[in-house]
C-alpha cells in the first residue's frame, strides 16, 4: 500500500490541517516510508486469528449509572483560546 | 451488502407521474437519545437545558490522557429497546471510531458501532390505515440493527457577532441509532413506522421520544422507480424533527426525483436538508467529504461482551409492549382492536384504563375512557398526565352506574362536576340528590301528569305506539334525567295500553 500526493492532500483537508505542495510531496514520501515499514506485517499469516483487543485478558469496564462529574465550565475551558460566558469560542461556522 | 425487497408490490402504494406509475422507497435512520442519568462513557450528567458546559466532564472535552469508560445502564437500555424490537442482541459488539472534524466534536471523532453492532435484525410492526373500506393494514418494517454512539455538542451561531459558541453539554450523551431496512413503502407509512417506534420506546423507557426537544430526530433516505425495478439512487434527508415533516419531506423529495426522471435526468446520491418553511428539501451547501469517515475500532475501549444470562435478566422484566398490550385487551376484555389500539397509544392511557377497568366491565370502562375521558382531555388540549378525573373517581362512577344509583345520563353530568370540581363521586351524588328515581310511585304520579297534559299527543300514540317514546322523554325530563329510563318506559307503555 503507497499514497500519492492526492491521498496526502485529501487526508490533511479531512483532519483540516493546511499542507504546502512541498510539503504534501514531503509526507508523501515520509509516509511511503512508513506504511512500507508496517507492511513487513502482511508477510505474517494470520489466516482465523481473531484481532487482539488487549494485551492482558481482561473484559471492559464499566461504571454505574450516575453523576459524578460536572459544574466546572470555568476549568473546562481553561485551556481555550477564547471563551466567554462558559462558552468555547470559534471562528464562525455556521453553514 | 445485497439490500433484500422484502415487500410485495401493491399497485395501491403506487404514485402517479407523467409518464406512468412509481413506487417510493423509504428507509429510517433514528437517532434516539437514551434516558440515562450520566453520559454513554462519563460521569456528566444528561440533563437538559443546563448552563453552558455544566453538563461537562473532562473526558467529554477530549482532554488528554482521559480514557471513556462505558455506563452499563445505557447498555441496558439499548437491550431493552432491541428486546423490544424483537431483534436479535449480539453477546459481544465494538465501538469504533468515526472520524470527521467540526468544532462541537472536540475528539475529532464520534465513538460509534460500526461492524459489530450491540442489536441486530428485528421488526416493527405498523397499522396503516383506515382505507376506503374503514380497514387497518398491518405491515411488519424489517429493522436492520441498532447501535450505541456519542451525541455531538452544540454550536450557536447568533449569540457573538463574529464567532460561533460551542457548548458540549449534549457531547458524549448516549444515542441509539436505530437503522430500518429499505421496507417503507410512502410517506403514510414513514409516519407510522416513526409514530410506533416512539411508542416502543416509551414503553420500554429507554427514550423519552420527545422530537421537539431533539431527543429523536431522523434521517429519511427516499428513492423512487418503477414498478418491479431494482432500488432505485437514493437521497438522505438529515435530521428531521417532527413525524410530520418527515411526511411532507418524503411527498416532497420523492416528487423532485420522479420529476428529474420523468425528463430522463438522472439522481445524484446526496445529502439534503428538509425546509419546514417551504415544505421542501434542498441540497446541503457543501459537497463535504462527509462520507470519508475512516472507521476503526477504538483502541481505549475493549469489545463489549455480556452473557444470555444478563439478557434474559432484561427480558424477564421487560414492561408489557403495546402489541401485546392490545391483544390481551381484545381477547380477555373483548374490546374492538379499534378501542385497544387507542387505549394502548400511550402507556398511561393504557395504564389509566387498566386502573379503571379492575374488577369492572371492560367494553364499559373503555367507552368512558375513550369517548369521555380522552374527549374532554382532547378539547383541553391536555395530556392524560393532566387529567382532572382521576382512574378511582371514574371507576367510582362506573360503580354508581353499575348498582344503579344513577342513570347513564346524569353519570355524564356527574362526570362533568368531577371533571370541574373534583371530590368523591358518591358522596356528590349523595349532596346534590342526583340518585336515579326507582321509586315506582314517583314515576307514576309523574307519567300521569304528562299523559294528563296532553290529550291529543295519548289519542296519537293509540293509534301509532313508537309515539310512547315522546312520553319516555317528557317524563325523563320533568324528573331531571333521574328517573330510571326502564322503569319509565314500562308504566308509559302499561298507562297508554300500547306494545
Amino acid at each position: 500500500m503507497a499514497v500519492d500526493t492526492e491521498t496526502v492532500k485529501r487526508v490533511a483537508r479531512l483532519s483540516r490541517i493546511a499542507v504546502t505542495d512541498e510539503e504534501a510531496a514531503r509526507m508523501e514520501g515520509e509516509l511511503n516510508a512508513i506504511l512500507g515499514f508496517v507492511a513487513q506485517l502482511d508477510e505474517v499469516d494470520v489466516e482465523g486469528v481473531e484481532p487482539m483487543t488487549s494485551a492482558a485478558p481482561t473484559t471492559m469496564k464499566k461504571r454505574q449509572d450516575v453523576v459524578t462529574e460536572g459544574d466546572q465550565a470555568e476549568a473546562i475551558t481553561a485551556n481555550a483560546p477564547l471563551s466567554d460566558d462558559g462558552f468555547f469560542l470559534v471562528p464562525k461556522v455556521v453553514e | 451488502m445485497t439490500i433484500i425487497d422484502a415487500r410485495q408490490f401493491d399497485q395501491k402504494r403506487t404514485v402517479p407521474g407523467v409518464t406512468g406509475d412509481w413506487e417510493i422507497i423509504v428507509g429510517m435512520e433514528v437517532h434516539a437519545q437514551v434516558l440515562s442519568r450520566a453520559k454513554l462513557f462519563s460521569g456528566a450528567s444528561t440533563e437538559f437545558g443546563k448552563a453552558p458546559n455544566a453538563n461537562v466532564a473532562l473526558v467529554d472535552a477530549a482532554m488528554p490522557g482521559m480514557l471513556p469508560v462505558i455506563n452499563e445502564e445505557c447498555v441496558r437500555q439499548a437491550v431493552r429497546t432491541g428486546l423490544g424490537l424483537r431483534a436479535k442482541i449480539n453477546n459481544r459488539s465494538v465501538f469504533d471510531r468515526k472520524n470527521y472534524f467540526y468544532p462541537d466534536l472536540p475528539q475529532g471523532y464520534q465513538i460509534s458501532q460500526f461492524k459489530d453492532p450491540i442489536v441486530g435484525e428485528g421488526t416493527v410492526v405498523i397499522s396503516v390505515g383506515p382505507d376506503r373500506k374503514g380497514e387497518f393494514e398491518e405491515i411488519e418494517i424489517g429493522i436492520e440493527r441498532l447501535h450505541l454512539e456519542q451525541d455531538a455538542g452544540k454550536s450557536i451561531h447568533d449569540r457573538h457577532p463574529s464567532m460561533s459558541c460551542v457548548d458540549l453539554n449534549r457531547t458524549g450523551v448516549a444515542l441509539m441509532e436505530i437503522v430500518s431496512k429499505p421496507d417503507i413503502r410512502s410517506a403514510d407509512e414513514a409516519k407510522a413506522y416513526l409514530t410506533k417506534l416512539r411508542m416502543i420506546l416509551r414503553y420500554l423507557g429507554t427514550c423519552n421520544g420527545n422530537m421537539d426537544e431533539g431527543s429523536m430526530r431522523a434521517d429519511v433516505n427516499v428513492s423512487v422507480r418503477r414498478p418491479g425495478e431494482g432500488f432505485g439512487t437514493r437521497c438522505e434527508i438529515k435530521n428531521v424533527n417532527s413525524i410530520r415533516f418527515v411526511g411532507q419531506a418524503i411527498e416532497h423529495e420523492a416528487r423532485r426525483q420522479i420529476a428529474i426522471l420523468e425528463e430522463g435526468g438522472t439522481i445524484d446520491q446526496e445529502t439534503r436538508l428538509f425546509d419546514p418553511g417551504k415544505g421542501e428539501t434542498r441540497a446541503m451547501r457543501s459537497k463535504e467529504e462527509a462520507h470519508d469517515y475512516r472507521y476503526f475500532p477504538d483502541p481505549d475501549l475493549l469489545p463489549l461482551e455480556f452473557d444470555d444470562a444478563f439478557v434474559e435478566g432484561l427480558a424477564a422484566e421487560l414492561t408489557e409492549l403495546p402489541d401485546t398490550k392490545r391483544a390481551r385487551f381484545v381477547t380477555e376484555l373483548g374490546l374492538s382492536v379499534y378501542d385497544a389500539s387507542i387505549l394502548v397509544s400511550e402507556k398511561a392511557i393504557a395504564d389509566f384504563f387498566e386502573q379503571v377497568a379492575e374488577g369492572r366491565d371492560g367494553k364499559l370502562a373503555a367507552n368512558w375512557v375513550i369517548n369521555d375521558l380522552l374527549g374532554a382531555l382532547n378539547k383541553d388540549g391536555r395530556g392524560i398526565d393532566e387529567t382532572p378525573v382521576s382512574a378511582r373517581q371514574l371507576g367510582t362512577i362506573l360503580d354508581l352506574i353499575g348498582k344503579g344509583t344513577i342513570s347513564g345520563k346524569i353519570a355524564k353530568d356527574l362526570f362533568a362536576i368531577v371533571w370541574e370540581e373534583g371530590g368523591d363521586p358518591a358522596e356528590i351524588v349523595e349532596s346534590r340528590g342526583m340518585k336515579q328515581v326507582t321509586d315506582t310511585g314517583a314515576i307514576e304520579t309523574a307519567v300521569d301528569e304528562v299523559i294528563a297534559a296532553n290529550p291529543d299527543k295519548v289519542e296519537q300514540a293509540k293509534a301509532k305506539p313508537s309515539l310512547a317514546g315522546w312520553f319516555v322523554g317528557q317524563v325523563m325530563k320533568a324528573t331531571g334525567g333521574k328517573a330510571n329510563p326502564k322503569a319509565v318506559n314500562a308504566i308509559v307503555k302499561e298507562k297508554l295500553g300500547v306494545e
